[in-house]
Parts: structure tokens; sequence; C-alpha cells
């Protein structure tokens, strides 16, 4: 598939595949980045990608997925770069992941914090960066809810 | 891009938080420098919460490393070039 130069690409960074709610979260703002005209690329460890590759296993969704070392190196020498940006933290780890993109990219960065922990996680983000918090683990309607809210999509 | 398993590095610290890599090293260095998320490091691309700390102690870097299931460890491996690199930083 040639790649359209003038649509802009909106990344979706994947934690670790633990979190019950996170293919589910990924294919639904992968949908909403492609249907508000971005080209949704996907990045995690191989494990994760996996596990949306197979939930989307003719990419109606997701149009590119990229290495997790490899798409941060790019986007910090300044090789390719994002419109928009969500990191979705469940862990800590998810905290350190959007704290480097939120200084790397210079396109809009999006904390999407969910998970049993996300009030705790959502208080360690002292840096530049917009939040999404929901205290969810299996239910994702408000985590959809907050994010349709801050992304205007629910207009 | 570099792997991490290509470097002889110590682990002194494992499956930490961003909070608690901070403190060891500055509890436990003299000589540090904070560098952004993005800074390379042998070849590794830092990630973390910005201001990264660096620890330097003899001819090592102490430096943290993240990956996504496994959290942070903190490192010590020689590297008398990323000293020198770190030293002449403005």
């Amino acid at each position: 598939m040639e790649k359209d130069e003038t649509r802009k690409e909106g990344l979706i960074v994947l934690g670790c595949p633990e979190a019950p709610a996170q293919v589910s979260l990924a294919l639904y703002l992968a949908h909403s980045l492609r249907r508000s005209g971005y080209i949704p690329v996907v990045t995690g460890n191989p494990s994760a990608r996996r596990l949306l590759a197979m939930a989307d296993p003719e990419c109606h969704y997701i149009d590119e997925m990229l290495d997790l070392d490899g798409c941060i190196e790019d986007t910090a020498a300044g090789e390719r770069d994002y419109a928009l940006t969500f990191v979705l933290v469940h862990r800590e780890s998810g905290v350190s992941y959007a704290g480097t993109l939120s200084v790397v990219s210079a396109g809009r960065v999006i904390a999407v914090v969910f998970g049993k922990e996300a009030e705790a996680l959502a208080s360690l983000i002292d840096f530049e960066c917009e939040k999404v918090v929901a205290q969810v683990v299996h239910n994702p309607m408000p985590l959809k809810k907050a994010i349709d809210r801050v992304m205007k999509w629910d207009v | 891009m570099g792997c991490v398993e290509a470097l002889n590095y110590e682990i002194l610290l494992r499956y930490c938080s961003f909070k608690e890599y901070r403190a060891f090293i500055k509890e436990h260095y003299r000589e540090i420098y904070e560098v952004q998320p993005g800074y390379k490091i042998f070849d590794l691309t830092l990630i973390g919460v910005p201001p990264i700390p660096i620890g330097v102690e003899g001819d090592s870097v102490i430096f943290p490393y993240t990956k996504p299931c496994h959290g942070t460890f903190v490192l010590k491996v020689e590297g008398k070039e990323e000293i020198k690199k770190l030293r002449s930083r403005k």
C-alpha cells in the first residue's frame, strides 16, 4: 500500500501486554484516529504487537506496527514524528515512556492511564503531558468516555 | 540501534521505579549528569521521566535502562568515551 504523505500520523504506544483492556483500547484509538484523518501507527514490544495483530489480521484499524526501541530512537533522532501520540500507561514503566515521548516528540502527547493503580500512576506525571485517567480494569466504557471527551470525539 | 546484551554490564538495581533510581544515583555517586529522555548512551536511547540522572564512577557510567514489562534496571558499564561525552556537554 502506498503511503499518503499528506496525512498526519497518530502513534499508539502499547505498554506491557498483561492488561486486559489494552487491545480493545488500542483498536478503539486506531479506529478513532483513522476516523479523524490520521494514519494509525502502533508501537510496542513483540508480545503486545502480536496480540494486536491477531485482533486486526487484515489491518482494518492499524496501518503500521513498529518495533518499540526503533520507534523511540527514530523519534528522538528527529527522523520521524507524529502529530498525536497516545501512550498507554498501566504500569510505572508506562510513565517513563510518556515522559520520553513528551520530550522527543513535537506533537501532542496524551498519556492514557488505566488499570487498578491509575490514580497513583497519574500522580507521577509531573512533566508536560496531557492525561486521560480512568481506574478501569475490565470495563473499558469509563475510559472510552474520558478519551472521547478529551479528543472531542463525543460531539 | 544498540543492544544492551552487547554490553558488559553489572546490574545495580532491578525492577525499580524512576523515583527509586533517581534517589539511588543521587545518593551513591558524586559525579552526576542530567540528560533528557532520548539521550544516546552506548547506542541505546534512554527512556525515562525528565531529567534522567547518569552517574560516573572511575571509568564507569551508571544509568537507568527501562523496558515495558520489567520496569527499570540500573546498569553500570565501563565507558571512557561516554564519560568524555558527558563531561563535554554544556
